[in-house]
């Protein structure tokens, strides 16, 4: 760990700030850090009523590192996501049973508190999902709800985030406009922004570049890219090519019999390079899925 | 041959759809015309805010226009809050086949097509009998929040439930709690609804003649306080065409002005929908 440099991306007052911790710049598909598990799912089996939708998951993902969550549709990739912050909660009978922790923290047990879960945890969806507001009210609703800000930090707070995203120069004369009439790219780096006002540790994200056309997809990638180090980041996608560009480690899920079930995991080059798995290899080289 | 039929066709659903528009434009203007051929000269300022005379044969509505927006503020003031909470627990707290949900809302569906003189023997047991309000202004406003309740919580419910769920999910997802979610997010949204809703429920308010005639009375005198019998616009109409001979001047005139406050309400809510959608969403 000591040979830690600042990444490229991080200004130097964010570099500096104490408790952010800095990795090293991204380097392909090398490992993106000193692996250090984050997010450790032990056995995880999610079911809707009857149906077993996901069967005992055994995954580590690492802390500031990009994981891709990849195969094919129904595979449980996006349940195994909300499961992290929860939002299974809202999906009637639907019952998540193994172990799921965040740190030594478990997200399962009924004593968690859902409201700082959910902080700790961004979350992007497929579609950007902002509010029927301006831009700005858009990210001073979480500020407010969550009150760890002064009214008066907000401003610098919301241009601060904004930079992060790559989006205060394209919107900052117009942070009163409805945050809707963005365009679809700019929406989801607004809906990233709008998550990262909170300072999470994680962002998981569903499918985040899939609605956009290929250009604000590519900003997005990008976007997401900057974020190694700083995040511990988990991405669902389609995208093969997606993943191997983007991804530190990878896991491939499979529906066996119409139940998801994870297939491999590891490091993105040994994935894509050398998978154990055939059905990975099958799916990686376009045989299946 | 072909294009003939479908011209011919088309050329028939066309016409049915404009005869339609007709007559209802049509019966309405009737209305309109009608009322405005018998009553227009009885109008002027000295008859909207003078008291009535001689039953109501000569001098205004002054007094009847207090009383009517007293019944309706009463009426307002208890079936907001209680419709907007209702309709928040139908369409947020119980889910669609819950049996609990299923029996509120088959309830309300009965009593939203209850005829309005139940609601008035209702009120009159209720409110002026078993409370001692007696035929007062209060008990009116209180027997007409009743009976728009049903259609105001129903509205209102369908206007929460037309939002999409990505909204709860992304509120969800940031950590908010079901209040904020509900007042910050939701409400907004469903504000156009609950507007629309509102009005529906004022416009029956407004009009109302049966309901009222059994709790708020209907005496002419200005009211004194909110336990004073007063005489709504159309019970006023009611009394002055049936039971007041000569007084039918003043009827047409009395209920030009219930229509134009019934058009003027109308598009008020029409314009706050349009302000509120426009100001949060697309520019369309």
């Amino acid at each position: 760990m000591d040979n830690i440099q600042p990444a490229p991306h991080l200004t130097k007052t964010e570099a500096q700030l104490p408790g952010i911790q800095t990795w090293l710049p991204y380097q392909s598909t090398e490992a993106c850090c000193e692996p250090v598990a984050h997010i450790r799912a032990r056995d995880l089996s999610i079911c809707y009523a009857k149906h077993l939708a996901l069967q005992r998951v055994n995954l580590v993902i690492n802390k500031g590192c990009i994981t891709a969550l990849v195969g094919p549709s129904g595979c449980g990739k996006t349940s195994f996501l909300m499961s992290i912050n929860r939002l299974t909660d809202l999906i009637p009978r639907c019952t998540v049973t193994g172990q799921l922790q965040i740190n030594e923290f478990d997200v399962l047990t009924p004593s968690t508190d859902l409201l700082h879960l959910r902080r700790q945890v961004g979350m992007i969806f497929q579609k950007p999902t902002l509010f029927p507001f301006s831009i700005k009210k858009n990210l001073e609703l979480p500020i407010r709800e969550h009150g760890k800000h002064a009214r008066k930090t907000w401003a610098t707070l919301i241009e601060t985030t904004l930079q992060q995203v790559g989006l205060w120069d394209e919107v900052k004369d117009r942070l009163d406009q409805p945050a809707q009439a963005l365009s679809g790219g700019q929406q989801q780096r607004l809906c990233l922004a709008r998550a990262m006002v909170l300072a999470p540790e994680i962002l998981i994200l569903d499918e985040p570049c899939s609605a956009l056309d290929p250009i604000s997809s590519g900003i997005v990638e990008d976007l997401i890219v900057s974020l190694r180090g700083q995040y511990t980041v988990i991405i669902v996608t389609h995208n093969l090519a997606q993943a191997r560009r983007i991804a530190d480690d990878v896991a491939i899920f499979w529906a066996i019999d119409g139940i998801g079930q994870l297939i491999e995991h590891g490091p993105a080059r040994t994935i894509f390079e050398s998978p154990q798995h055939e059905l990975t290899s099958a799916y990686i080289t376009g045989a299946r899925g | 041959m072909l294009t003939q039929t479908k011209d011919t066709e088309e050329r028939i659903w066309t016409l049915m759809i404009w005869s339609s528009v007709g007559l209802i434009s049509l019966g309405f203007l009737w209305i309109l015309g009608d009322l405005l051929w018998h009553g227009w000269t009885q109008l002027n300022w000295n008859f909207l805010f003078s008291s009535p005379k001689n039953s109501g044969r000569e001098g205004g509505i002054g007094p009847i226009l207090i009383s009517t927006s007293l019944i309706i503020g009463v009426c307002m003031i208890i079936a907001w809050p209680i419709g907007l909470g209702t309709a928040i627990f139908l369409a947020e707290y119980t889910q669609d086949h819950h049996r609990f949900g299923r029996l509120i809302r088959g309830s309300l569906d009965v009593l939203a097509g209850v005829p309005s003189i139940v609601f008035g023997l209702f009120g009159n047991a209720l409110f002026c009998q078993a409370l001692g309000l007696g035929f007062s202004i209060l008990s009116g406003g209180l027997t007409l929040a009743c009976m728009v309740l049903p259609m105001l919580i129903r509205t209102t419910e369908e206007s929460f439930r037309a939002i999409t769920s990505d909204q709860r999910l992304a509120a969800t997802a940031l950590g908010f709690s079901r209040s904020t979610t509900i007042w910050c997010i939701l409400l907004p949204a469903a504000m156009p609804g609950l507007l629309a809703g509102s009005i529906l429920g004022l416009g029956r308010a407004i009009a109302e003649t049966a309901a009222l005639i059994f709790t708020s009375g209907y005496v002419d005198r200005m009211p004194e306080s909110l336990l004073d019998s007063g005489r709504s616009l159309s019970i006023h109409i009611y009394d002055l065409a049936m039971n007041v001979a000569g007084g039918n001047p003043n009827a047409y005139a009395t209920a030009i002005v219930l229509v134009s406050l019934l058009i003027i309400i109308n598009l008020t809510a029409s314009w706050i929908a349009d302000q509120w959608t426009t100001s949060n969403q697309l520019p369309t």
